[in-house]
């Protein structure tokens, strides 16, 4: 089901197909280069795009009725105006800003806690593991949609887009911190570990400097994919109507273009252009985890 | 006597996991700064225009509390929370349509949703390992990597976004489904039952093109990887045919990890179930979860989750259970 995908350790499957890289050195670089090269391209448009051009809006999107309704693209309007009186470019350009800000700012938060339960508990090991692993595991049955939906339910209204952020990260983060200590755990055994508990460097130290530096790499990967969970979380929120649907967001596009049934008052661009913006945006970002990945593993000579 | 450490070690996690997660949704709500209760009472009076008094509101109040299991302290809330649901399997009536249990409510929609979200997640896995199987085998010839090509594309596809454009394409533009998914009530007859299938067909392809990328892509890095293995190389010295290598040697082996991911997925039914539903308007616990969330109903929502928790911690501990049986690599000392 693609919708919690990344619930299903995005990690695991990007990080297995690095062993083709022994058998077809030649052919891998040019893969690698062409998924690396297209997701950067897409996540570099789309990004500066939507975040150099608010400021030159003419008005905020989300008010209703700046304009007249359903007029057909111009080259005043570039995708038309909806239903709402709202013009489609400029609402998609800030959904796609706010989108990725969401998605950032998760991953950020997410990243952090993941990496410290996961770390701590790989490394310290013992009772303290096991209790924190029972925390992730619950964290990882629990499922997270009913649980959005019912929070959403409960705050809707009187809530910030933040909050939902919020929200995401609580329950977004257990995935990633049972990738980590599965990394520290096979780290513990490695010899340059021991040789430096044997220097005399303390459990943080070695957390830092140790460890830390060799999986920054994969932490990469996982902020990409978090990323994506994130604004695909907020989206399907938003799409049901419970996210803070005012603001504008990949997801809250779609719910407006949806209540008001464009698809039947033909307004086929409404929900087309959201849908192909998302796809897009997506595929960017799923090129570049996959494609970073590659690049670090081919680095490493790992097979 | 290893192996009755290690059955007792799971089901230990196994219990310790479903009270957590009973314990989180009894603690969500009431975190939250809304009274289900103050809710249900101005419903009732804005049903009957303000005309109550407040003796009557009290009194509703003091009834409503008792109903709901919201007296005392949290605590004994917590308590008897836990003895309702663990002993009886009871969660209280629906606010919505009060008398009914939620339990009743729950157990109507749940064969719609598991006829539907089974047989298309298993239909998803097996194709997705059939053709990631095949993309991996040969992943050194180009029209290998055609097949990789398709997961790629359809991985980070969102759910929602693949549903409405489903809908968009198959019954709308070409209209070869129903937009709106009718199901008969009654009696079940061979013409009902093809209309059920008829119904489900359109929800049940977008949940096999959804599943079916994720499978594409894990089966066909884990194939890779297997097809590099000594054994692998053995067994073509030694003269076996593509096919029985690509069958016997490298699927079996492959296929183990992916059977862990099945157990997964399970879980993501209940994610997949209330998207689904709610888009194509299919009857099953996702209907019944969106009705509620909008309808503020509660109760209703509790037993939702507390049903997936279960199921999904089940199925989870039921594949761990199996797995040895399945794996002879695997050891528990």
């Amino acid at each position: 089901m693609s919708i919690d995908v990344n619930n299903i350790d995005p990690v695991a499957i990007v990080v297995t197909p690095t062993p083709a890289s022994t058998s077809r050195k030649g052919s891998l670089i040019w893969l690698l280069n062409v998924r690396l090269t297209l997701g950067l391209i897409i996540l570099f448009v789309m990004g500066l795009g939507s975040f150099i051009l608010p400021g030159f809006a003419p008005v905020d999107p989300s008010i209703q009725a700046s304009y007249m309704r359903n007029l057909p693209v111009s080259g005043v309007h570039l995708l038309g105006t909806n239903a709402l009186g709202q013009d489609i470019f400029w609402f998609l350009v800030f959904a796609i800003r706010n989108s990725l800000t969401l998605g950032i700012v998760v991953a950020v938060g997410v990243t952090i806690i993941a990496t410290v339960v996961g770390l701590s508990a790989g490394y310290i090991g013992g009772r303290f593991e096991r209790i924190v692993m029972l925390f992730v595991d619950t964290f990882i049955t629990v499922p997270l949609l009913p649980i959005l939906i019912i929070m959403g339910a409960l705050i809707r209204g009187n809530t910030s887009f933040l909050t939902v952020g919020f929200i995401i990260v609580l329950f977004g983060w257990a995935w990633d911190a049972r990738t980590v200590r599965a990394m520290a755990l096979s780290l513990r055994e490695r010899e340059f570990i021991n040789m430096a508990r044997f220097s005399g460097a303390n459990t943080m130290q070695i957390l830092l400097r140790e460890i830390f530096p060799y999986v920054s790499a994969y932490m990469v990967v996982g902020f990409i994919n978090t990323v994506l969970f994130a604004i695909n979380t907020e989206a399907t929120l938003a799409v049901i109507g419970l996210s803070k649907v005012e603001v504008p967001t990949l997801g809250s596009i779609i719910f407006w273009a949806l209540n008001y049934n464009a698809l039947f008052t033909g307004q086929y661009v409404w929900l087309v252009a959201p849908i192909i913006a998302t796809i897009t945006l997506f595929l960017g970002l799923f090129l570049t985890s996959t494609g970073f990945n590659q690049a670090f593993a081919s680095k490493r000579g790992v097979s | 006597m290893g192996v009755v450490s290690f059955v007792a070690k799971r089901i230990g996690l196994y219990l310790a996991v479903l009270f957590i997660g009973l314990t989180i949704t009894f603690m969500l709500p009431r975190l939250m700064p809304i009274n289900p209760v103050d809710g249900y009472i101005g419903q009732i009076q804005s049903r009957a225009n303000g005309t109550l008094t407040a003796e009557a509101i009290a009194e509703l109040r003091v009834n409503l509390e008792q109903l709901y299991g919201l007296k005392g302290d949290v605590f004994t809330q917590y308590v008897s929370y836990l003895k309702r649901i663990v002993l009886s399997f009871d969660f209280g009536p629906s606010f919505t349509y009060y008398p009914q249990p939620v339990s009743a409510m729950i157990l109507n929609a749940l064969p719609w949703t598991l006829g539907l979200l089974l047989t298309s997640t298993v239909i998803a896995w097996l194709l997705g390992n059939l053709v990631g199987l095949v993309a991996g085998y040969f992943h050194k010839q180009k029209a290998a990597s055609l097949l990789e090509f398709v997961g790629i594309l359809l991985y980070p596809i969102p759910y929602y976004i693949l549903a409405v454009t489903m809908l968009l394409l198959l019954a709308y533009i070409f209209p070869v489904f129903p937009l709106s998914a009718t199901f008969p009530v009654g009696q079940m007859t061979p013409e009902k039952f093809g209309m059920v299938i008829y119904n489900s067909l359109l929800p049940g392809i977008t949940l096999v093109l959804a599943g079916f990328g994720w499978n594409i892509l894990s089966m066909k890095a884990l194939t890779v990887a297997t097809t590099e293995e000594p054994y692998v190389t053995y067994a073509r010295l030694k003269g076996t045919s593509n096919w029985t290598r690509m069958t016997r040697y490298v699927f079996r082996n492959a296929l183990l990890p992916q059977v862990t991911a099945l157990a997964l997925s399970l879980g993501m039914v209940f994610n997949g179930a209330l998207l689904t539903e709610m888009i194509f308007s299919y009857p099953g616990i996702g209907l019944v979860m969106r009705t509620a969330a909008n309808g503020g109903d509660y109760n209703v929502l509790y037993g939702a989750i507390t049903i997936s928790i279960i199921a999904v911690a089940t199925a989870g501990l039921v594949i761990d259970l199996l797995y040895p049986l399945l794996d002879p690599r695997i050891r528990h000392k």
